[in-house]
C-alpha cells in the first residue's frame, strides 16, 4: 500500500469542486508558480504520511454535509506526482460512493507509460478534474512557472477525447496572465475542447505572501495587487464563464 | 359546541369544543411549496412608518440608548391612553398599541424589584416619583425583596461569588409565552368563561394552601383578561368576540402580546408560533377577495415593526449580562407537523421577508424550525436571508418535535415550550468552570479567597491528577447542583407570589406543565481542562496562601470542537452528570428539571469573575459562549466543530444547546447561489446528525472591525449579528463584547 504525503486537510472546502467538499492537499509540486499561495506545499518531504484508508475514514465523518453534490477533492501541491496513492484513494472512495475530484496543474502528464496507463486507471475512479491552465502562451508559462505547458494542453486534449468532465480554471494575475490576447487565445483553446463543464476565473490574491517569507524565499510578485473588478469581469467575459452578462 | 359567524369557512370540530389552537391549525392550514416570488415590496405606509421608527431609533442611540422613561406612572394594562409611532401618521398603522404613551418610551415596572426599577431610571438620568418609590418600599413588597428575605447565607455567598449567576432574582424571569392566538380565535369572553369553569372545577372539600394559590391565580387571570378588553377599547377595538378577518386576527393576537409586555419585563418576552396560524386568516380573506398580497405583507410588516419597538428599563449590571437591549421577542417559522406535512405557509416567507422590506433587525428573534424535509424553496429562502442579513437562527425541528409536539414555541433564545400548555421556570446558569476550581481549592473562591462551598480537602500536588480531580469535582458538582436548585426554588416561589404573570397565564391552560430550566456556563473550558489533565500535564501555580491561581498546561491534548471523541466524550459525560445531579433535587411546583448549554452574551461577565483554568484560559478572559468550543480550540475547521456539537444529546439538555458560527462569505462560495446552496447543505448535514441549534453569521472579521471603529456609518445603523441565542445590533454591544465577538473564530477558508 502506498502512503500519501499530505500537506493539510480541510473539512469544509467550498470552492474546489461542486458542493461542500473534504479537501486533501498533498505535498510536493514541480511547478514554481510566481503567484503560488501555498509554497509550503512544494516539498514532498514536508508532508505527513497517511494511508488511503485513514483519509477515507476521516472524510466520511463529513459525509452528512455533502448533500447531493459534494465529496472529496485532492488538491495540492500536485497530486499527480503521487498517482499510485491517488488511484488507491479514489478506488476506496468510489467503493463508498463518494464523488471524487482531482485538482491538478496537469504538469506530470505524459502519454508515455507507465504514467499513462496509471492515469487511465485513475480516471476510471475520478468523477471530475479541475485543470488549471496558468498561461496559454508557452514562453510566458515557463517564465511564470518554470515549466512548459505543452503537456498540460495535451492533457486537456486527451481528456476531451475521452470526454472526461473538467472544469478549467485560470488564475488572473495583473500583468502576467490577464492580457486580452492571451485570454482570447486561452478561450480559443477551450472552445476546441468537448468536455468542459465550467470555466472559472480565480482572481489572484496575495494572502500567501507571508508563507514565502516564512520559507525564507523572495516573493516574486511583491507589490502586485489583486486584479480590479473590471479586469475580472473582462476575463470572465472573454472566457465565457457565465459570471457576467 | 359554539359557532361564531367569525368562524365561517374554518374546518374541524375539536377546537370548537374547547380551547385547542393546535387542532384549529392542523385542520385549516395550507402548506406552501413554492418559492418567494409572490412576495410584495413594502407599501408606502410601511416605508413612512419605518422611516419614522428609524428616526426614533437614531435619536435613542444618540441619547445613550434610551429615548424616554416613565417616572410618574406604574405600568399596567390600562395605565395609558393610546400611543402611536407618530400621532400624525396613526391612520397608516395597520396594527396599533404600544407599551406606554410614546414610542420607545420605557415603562416603570416596580414589581420585580423597586430598587432595580429606580436604578434603571437613574442609569439614564431619570428620577422616579418619590411617592411611587415609597409605595413599593413601605406598602407593597416586591419579588426581589421577597427573595432576599429568605435566601440562606450560603446562597448569598454563592451568588456574590458568581458560581451561580445571572439569576432572575433581580429581574423578571420571563420565558412564559402566552398563547396569544387564543384571543384571535376565541375572543376574550370565551376565554373568561373557560377560566371560570376551571375555577369551579378546582373546588374541593378541605381545600388547602395549594388550592388557595390556584384559585387566587385564576382570579388574577380573569381580572387580566377583563383588563385586556379595556386596553383594546382604549385603541377603539372590542376584542370580546373572535376576530373576523386577518387584520383583526393580527390585532387581537398583538393585544395579547401587548398585555404581556405592559405587565412583565421578563428577560425573554417571546411572541411564539403565530405564523402558520395567521396564514389561515390571510388565506381566507384572499379567497374572499378582501385582502391582497400587498395588504397581507403590510399587516405582517406592521406587526413586526411593533415587535421591533419593545423596550424595557434595564440597569447597567443587567446590560452586562444581556447586551444590546434584547427582549427575545422570539417568533418561529417553518417546522413540520406530526403528520409529516410541512407547516411552512406563505406567511413564513412573509415574516422572513420583513428583513428585506425593513432591513436587518435583531427583533423579533426570527427562528427557523429546521428539518431536512422542509420544502427546498423555503430552506433556500431562509439561507438567502441568512447570507444577506445574519439576522435569523435555526433550530432542529426533528429533535424538538418528538419531545414537544408540533405546536411548540421558542420561549427565550432557543428553549422550546408547548404553546399554551406549558411554562418554564427560568434559572440562568451555574458556572461549572468555577466549580472545577472550587474542587481544586477545597471550596475557596479563587478570586475573592472566600470559603464559599464546604471546606472539602483541596488538591495539593504540583501536577493535577485526573482521578483525584474527577473525584473532587464530582463532590463539588453535587454541592453546586443542590444549592443551585434550592436557590431557584426560592426565586420562583417569590416570583409567583409577588410578580405573577397573570396576563400570560390567562392565555395558558390552567392545568399547566412546568419545566425547571437550569443552565451551564463554562462548558467548553471544563471539557478542555479535563482533557488537559487526562491527556497532557497541568502544573499548578499557587499563591502564598496555597490557593491555586494559575495553571500551566504542558504537552498536546485534545480539545472539544475538533470532532475528536477523546474530548467530545468528556463533553457528553459532563452534560449527563450535571443533569443527573439536578434530577435528584426537588423542584418547585413539581416542575421537570432541564438544562441548557447557553450563555447569551453573559459569557463575558462570567469570564471576568472566573480565575485561570487548567486548559490555559487566563483569569478574567471571556468564557466561550453557549456550547461553542473555546477560543482558538477549533483547529479542524467548521464542520469538525459542528460535528462535536452534534454529539451532545438533546434529550439531556432539553432547554437548548446553543452554537454560534460565523462564516466568511467567500468561504461559502464564489456566487450568491453557491453560498445559499452550501449553507443549506451544511445545515442539512448538521441537523440530520441531531444537533439542536445554530446561529449563522455570514460576514468577514474586517466588517466587524470597521463597524467597531466607525459605528456612525449609516450602513452599520442596523448591522445585525447573531450572538449566543439571539441577535443584536453590533454597535449596541459594549466594547468588551465587540472585542469578544471579533476574537471568536471566523471560519475563513479559501
Amino acid at each position: 500500500m502506498a502512503k500519501g504525503y499530505v500537506h493539510s486537510l480541510e473539512s469544509f472546502g467550498s470552492v474546489d469542486g461542486p458542493g461542500v467538499r473534504y479537501v486533501i492537499f498533498t505535498a510536493g509540486c514541480p511547478m514554481r508558480c510566481q503567484f503560488c499561495h501555498n509554497p509550503d506545499t512544494w516539498d514532498i518531504q514536508g508532508g505527513t504520511p497517511y494511508e488511503a484508508k485513514e483519509l477515507i475514514q476521516k472524510a466520511l465523518r463529513y459525509r452528512s454535509y455533502w448533500g447531493k453534490e459534494g465529496g472529496i477533492t485532492v488538491s495540492g501541491g500536485e497530486p499527480l506526482i503521487q498517482i499510485d496513492f491517488l488511484i488507491e484513494l479514489f478506488t476506496l472512495a468510489k467503493e463508498e460512493g463518494i464523488h471524487t475530484t482531482l485538482d491538478t496543474s496537469g504538469n506530470p502528464f505524459t502519454r508515455q507509460n507507465p504514467f499513462f496507463m496509471k492515469f487511465q486507471r485513475l480516471l476510471e475512479v475520478t468523477d471530475l478534474i479541475l485543470l488549471d491552465i496558468k498561461q496559454i502562451n508557452e514562453e510566458k508559462h515557463i517564465e511564470l512557472t518554470r515549466q512548459k505547458n505543452s503537456n498540460i494542453l495535451d492533457m486537456a486534449q486527451y481528456l476531451s477525447e475521452i470526454r472526461q468532465p473538467v472544469w478549467i480554471r485560470h488564475v488572473l494575475v495583473p500583468g502576467l496572465t490577464d492580457n486580452d490576447r492571451d485570454l482570447k487565445a486561452l478561450n480559443s483553446f477551450i472552445q476546441t475542447l468537448k468536455n468542459v463543464e465550467k470555466v472559472e476565473v480565480l482572481p489572484y490574491h496575495n494572502l500567501g505572501e507571508y508563507k514565502w517569507k516564512e520559507l525564507g524565499l523572495d516573493y516574486p510578485l511583491k507589490g502586485v495587487e489583486p486584479p480590479e473588478k473590471d479586469r475580472v469581469d473582462n476575463a470572465n467575459r472573454i472566457l465565457h464563464t457565465g459570471k457576467v452578462d | 359546541m359554539k359557532e361564531w359567524t367569525q368562524w365561517d369557512g374554518f374546518k374541524g370540530r375539536l377546537w370548537k369544543y374547547g380551547v385547542d389552537v393546535r387542532d384549529f391549525i392542523q385542520e385549516n392550514y395550507t402548506p406552501y411549496e413554492g418559492d418567494e416570488s409572490f412576495l410584495s415590496d413594502p407599501t408606502e405606509a410601511t416605508n413612512k412608518l419605518w422611516g419614522e421608527l428609524q428616526k426614533l431609533q437614531k435619536a435613542e442611540r444618540e441619547k445613550n440608548g434610551v429615548l424616554d422613561m416613565e417616572t410618574e406612572v406604574v405600568s399596567s394594562l390600562t395605565a395609558y391612553g393610546p400611543g402611536y409611532i407618530n400621532e400624525e401618521l396613526k391612520e397608516l398603522e395597520k396594527v396599533v398599541g404600544i407599551q406606554t404613551d410614546k414610542p420607545l418610551k420605557r415603562a416603570f415596572m416596580p414589581y420585580g424589584g423597586i430598587n432595580l426599577a429606580v436604578k434603571a431610571c437613574e442609569t439614564y438620568g431619570y428620577k422616579p416619583n418619590e411617592k411611587m418609590v415609597e409605595i413599593f418600599t413601605k406598602y407593597h413588597k416586591t419579588h426581589n425583596q421577597g427573595v432576599f428575605d429568605i435566601y440562606t447565607p450560603e446562597m448569598k455567598k454563592a451568588r456574590h461569588n458568581k458560581i451561580i449567576t445571572g439569576l432572575p432574582d433581580t429581574y423578571g424571569r420571563g420565558r412564559i409565552v402566552g398563547d396569544y392566538r387564543r384571543i384571535a380565535l376565541y375572543g376574550i369572553d370565551e376565554l373568561i368563561e373557560c377560566k371560570k369553569a376551571d375555577f369551579i372545577e378546582g373546588e374541593r372539600h378541605g381545600m388547602k394552601g395549594t388550592d388557595f394559590r390556584l384559585r387566587e391565580e385564576i382570579a388574577d387571570q380573569i381580572k387580566a383578561l377583563k383588563e385586556m378588553k379595556e386596553m383594546a377599547a382604549i385603541y377603539g377595538f372590542d376584542i370580546s368576540e373572535p376576530a373576523q378577518n386577518a387584520r383583526e386576527a393580527v390585532q387581537w393576537l398583538y393585544f395579547g402580546y401587548l398585555a404581556a409586555i405592559k405587565t412583565q419585563n421578563g428577560a425573554a418576552m417571546s411572541v411564539g408560533r403565530i405564523s402558520t396560524f395567521l396564514d389561515i386568516y390571510i388565506k381566507r380573506d384572499m379567497e374572499k377577495g378582501i385582502l391582497t398580497e400587498d395588504e397581507a405583507q403590510e399587516l405582517i410588516d406592521h406587526m413586526v415593526m411593533k415587535f421591533r419597538m419593545v423596550k424595557f428599563a434595564r440597569h447597567t449590571a443587567y446590560n452586562e449580562l444581556f447586551s444590546g437591549d434584547p427582549v427575545w421577542a422570539t417568533l418561529e417559522v417553518g417546522g413540520l407537523g406530526q403528520d409529516g406535512r410541512s407547516m411552512v405557509t406563505k406567511n413564513d416567507f412573509r415574516f422572513l421577508h420583513t428583513l428585506e422590506n425593513m432591513g436587518p433587525s435583531p427583533e423579533p428573534n426570527l427562528t427557523v424550525l429546521y428539518s431536512e424535509r422542509l420544502p427546498e424553496t423555503f430552506k433556500k429562502y431562509a439561507a438567502y436571508i441568512s447570507v444577506e442579513t445574519s439576522s435569523i437562527q435555526y433550530e432542529n425541528d426533528d429533535v424538538m418535535r418528538p419531545v414537544w409536539g408540533d405546536d411548540y414555541s421558542i420561549c427565550c433564545c432557543v428553549s422550546a415550550t408547548q404553546t399554551g400548555k406549558e411554562i418554564q421556570f427560568f434559572g440562568a446558569r451555574a458556572n461549572l468552570a468555577k466549580c472545577l476550581l472550587y474542587a481544586i481549592n477545597g471550596g475557596v473562591d479563587e478570586k475573592t479567597k472566600e470559603q464559599v462551598a464546604p471546606a472539602y480537602r483541596p488538591i495539593t500536588g504540583e501536577y493535577l491528577d485526573y482521578d483525584e480531580l474527577m473525584e473532587r469535582y464530582d463532590v463539588m458538582l453535587e454541592w453546586l447542583s443542590k444549592l443551585y436548585v434550592d436557590t431557584l426554588n426560592m426565586i420562583h416561589y417569590m416570583h409567583d407570589k409577588y410578580y405573577y404573570e397573570s396576563a400570560e397565564m390567562a392565555l395558558i391552560d390552567t392545568n399547566v406543565r412546568r419545566t425547571f430550566a437550569t443552565g451551564i456556563a463554562g462548558f467548553s473550558h471544563v471539557v478542555d481542562s479535563l482533557c488537559a489533565v487526562k491527556y497532557g500535564k497541568v502544573k499548578v501555580i499557587r499563591d502564598e496562601q496555597g490557593i491555586a491561581v494559575d495553571y500551566i498546561p504542558e504537552g498536546e491534548f485534545p480539545r472539544y470542537g475538533n470532532d475528536d471523541d477523546k474530548a467530545d466524550d468528556i463533553a457528553v459525560w459532563l452534560l449527563k452528570t450535571f443533569m443527573s445531579k439536578l434530577k435528584k433535587c426537588h423542584t418547585y411546583r413539581d416542575s421537570e428539571p432541564t438544562t441548557s448549554i447557553l450563555t447569551i452574551t453573559s459569557n463575558v461577565v462570567y469570564g471576568k469573575a472566573t480565575g485561570s483554568l487548567p486548559d490555559g484560559r487566563k483569569a478574567g478572559e471571556p468564557l466561550a459562549p453557549g456550547a461553542n468550543p473555546s477560543y482558538g480550540a477549533e483547529q479542524s475547521g467548521l464542520l469538525a466543530s459542528l460535528n462535536s456539537l452534534t454529539k451532545l444529546p438533546y434529550e439531556e439538555a432539553l432547554d437548548g444547546i446553543s452554537n454560534t458560527q460565523t462564516i466568511n462569505p467567500g468561504a461559502l462560495g464564489h456566487t450568491e447561489e453557491e453560498r445559499i446552496n452550501k449553507l443549506t447543505t451544511i445545515m442539512d448535514g448538521y441537523f440530520s446528525q441531531g444537533a439542536h441549534h445554530l446561529n449563522v453569521n455570514v460576514f468577514g472579521v474586517e466588517k466587524l472591525k470597521d463597524a467597531m471603529e466607525n459605528p456612525q456609518k449609516e450602513e452599520y445603523a442596523n448591522f445585525t449579528i447573531r450572538v449566543s441565542g439571539y441577535a443584536v445590533k453590533f454597535i449596541d454591544l459594549t466594547k468588551e463584547q465587540q472585542l469578544d465577538v471579533i476574537a471568536r473564530t471566523c471560519h475563513n477558508t479559501l
